[in-house]
């Protein structure tokens, strides 16, 4: 099961990194979202995929399954939320008062400061 | 009390929290945040106070026992770090009041700096890797927010760009953190370095430090992944240039620092010769755009590059004097950068502009400016009595102790490249006729120097009576040569 998330996870930081390498300004966030994506699949399965049931103490298992993954996956989540959020806002506000999407026209010169 | 480390923490995010109710009352916005950032350092001072006398200060959050919860741990470096980063950033809170405009302040600038306060004193003090990337994450926020205030284009411009490097290099720093977890299965520093013992560092922990190398690399800014830095520090006005310059590559420096000494120290051979290769590679860039631009804050901002340099060749070098004088020099890079962003500020918004051939003869208007920009200089390129001396006399001591002399050479030769590409600033702008630019005269600079003129008199005082501090740095470096002190004062072995 840890190899097949592997090959997911590699899948999704090939898609990224291509994504991030792209011109327009929206591709790159799609890039960063499915970045992180990546990233916290891969803090799962890091930590194992072994089958036990649900970190919930009245279930009364033997086996539960690692909850410090899920929470430092909870705990990156928000913060990536929230990054996307602000980078989102910040896209459409670069859109408004430079007028391009394109990253590659965004550069300084004499008349554009 | 033993509850005095997470001062530095708690008062700036509580103070931060309070600033959001009257954004608009600027007054009281800037009372307190002074008031605040003050007990701050009083707070930062006490700690080193404590932790002279009694050694590591520990503090298990929610009484949890070491490896299980969440432990803050301030040592000797850390406590000398969260102190430095309260004083530069209460200069330039007050530098600010002045300087800043009405606009900016309005839009919660006091209640962001505490937030980045907050971030930089908790990656400073924190024992546990993954709290160390929230904290991380604090401090970066804060400094997306304090890039963009204002929304001028070039902020929108390399904010967009400043951005997507963080948080590349922040999903990099969660998979390290997935890579070590599955490894050795702990998130606490001091259990980690003693797992990592126990299997004594197979390959897979020598490719995580070299990711680990490539994350805070990032956030500092060495050889390869500097780029993003030029542009990005161009862009904000100079109080939040010189809180940047002075403290966010350089927690990315100490994170080298800590993970390098206290984790990966068993096969130095391999990555100890690459953070020594990659560092005297970031000093000859450094050195040669900062005497290839005209402008004053592209030959500051490529000055910290070459100091961050300087700093990690010390730290590659893992002997007393190499590790002693990168902390020594840590310190005082701090405050020489603050000074010198701040100074470029004034003399920007003298001139209005931040081409050095478009005026001279400044002296004859400014006279303790320039003098006060002169000492600077000279603290940064490392003359005697002043802070930089003993850092880079210590770092090339330890260069050559361990038989690099190329590198050591490398790292004094570095010093001559910094002090050229200032004197030049200083020869242009300040002497020569005073006739021909545009001086303006009626920017209160006697009220913006005041916070700089502190920070150089302790950036003096630094230099001049290095032989009492010398006293705190070396307890910083016994940690950093013996980790066993670090494991022994969190999980109480």
């Amino acid at each position: 099961m840890e190899i097949l998330m592997s090959i997911l996870i590699g899948l999704l930081f090939a898609s990224a990194v291509y994504l991030m390498l792209s011109k327009s300004l929206l591709r790159i966030i799609i890039g960063t979202g499915l970045l992180s994506h990546g990233a916290h699949l891969l803090l799962l399965t890091m930590a194992g995929l072994k089958r036990g049931t649900v970190p919930l103490l009245g279930e009364e298992a033997t086996n539960y399954t690692d909850p410090i993954p899920q929470a430092l996956i909870l705990t990156a989540i928000v913060i990536s939320f929230g990054v996307t959020a602000f980078f989102l806002v910040l896209a459409y506000r670069a859109y408004q008062e430079l007028g391009t999407d394109n990253i590659d026209e965004m550069r300084g010169s004499k008349n554009n400061d | 009390m033993i509850n005095l480390l997470i001062l530095p923490i708690i008062i700036p995010l509580l103070t931060a929290v309070i600033l959001m109710f009257f954004a608009k009352k600027v007054v009281i916005q800037r009372w307190i945040s002074a008031i605040s950032l003050s007990g701050t350092l009083i707070a930062s001072l006490i700690l080193i106070n404590k932790i002279d006398h009694d050694g590591i200060q520990t503090l298990n959050i929610g009484s949890w026992p070491a490896p299980f919860g969440i432990t803050l741990v301030s040592d000797m470096l850390s406590a000398l770090l969260v102190a430095t980063t309260s004083l530069i950033a209460l200069c330039s809170v007050i530098y600010s009041f002045y300087s800043i405009g009405k606009a900016r302040e309005n839009f919660y600038y006091y209640s962001i700096i505490q937030f980045l306060i907050v971030g930089v004193n908790g990656a400073f003090t924190t024992g546990d890797i993954f709290n160390m990337f929230v904290f991380f994450e604090v401090m970066l926020m804060s400094s997306y927010v304090l890039l963009v205030i204002g929304g001028t284009k070039i902020q929108l411009r390399e904010s967009i760009k400043y951005i997507l490097v963080n948080v590349t290099s922040s999903a990099l720093f969660v998979i390290t953190v997935g890579y070590l977890y599955s490894v050795v299965g702990t998130l606490n520093m001091a259990h980690i370095s003693e797992r990592i013992a126990e299997v004594d560092q197979p390959a897979i922990l020598t490719v995580i430090a070299v990711l680990f190398l490539i994350v805070f690399g990032l956030k500092g800014a060495i050889f390869p992944l500097y780029f993003w830095l030029p542009g990005a520090y161009y862009a904000p006005p100079a109080p939040v240039m010189a809180l940047f310059g002075a403290l966010l590559t350089k927690v990315g420096v100490y994170s080298i620092m800590r993970t390098y000494t206290l984790f990966f120290y068993h096969d130095t051979g391999f990555t100890h010769e690459i953070l020594a290769v990659l560092a005297l590679l970031t000093v000859i860039l450094g050195s040669i755009a900062a005497i290839a631009y005209k402008d004053i804050k592209k030959i500051v901002i490529y000055n910290i590059i070459i100091a961050i340099g300087v700093i990690v060749y010390g730290i590659a070098m893992m002997n007393s004097d190499g590790l002693s004088g990168a902390v020594f020099y840590l310190v005082h890079d701090m405050i020489i950068k603050a000074v010198l962003f701040l100074l470029v500020g004034i003399i920007i918004a003298i001139t209005g502009s931040s081409d050095y051939r478009k005026y001279s003869g400044l002296i004859r208007h400014y006279p303790i400016l320039g003098w006060t920009f002169f000492i600077a200089v000279l603290a940064l390129a490392g003359i005697p009595p002043l802070s930089g001396f003993v850092g880079k006399l210590l770092i090339a001591s330890g260069g050559f102790a361990a038989g690099d002399a190329v590198g050591a050479l490398i790292i004094l030769l570095s010093s001559l490249f910094v002090l050229y590409s200032l004197m030049r600033v200083f020869l242009n702008s300040f002497w020569g006729d005073p006739a021909g630019s545009s001086v303006n005269k009626d920017i209160p600079v006697g009220k913006l120097l005041i916070p700089v003129i502190a920070l150089v008199v302790v950036a003096v005082f630094y230099g001049v009576c290095s032989e009492w501090i010398n006293g705190y740095i070396i307890q910083a470096t016994e940690v950093l040569m013996q980790p066993e002190i670090y494991i022994k004062a969190v999980l109480n072995r």
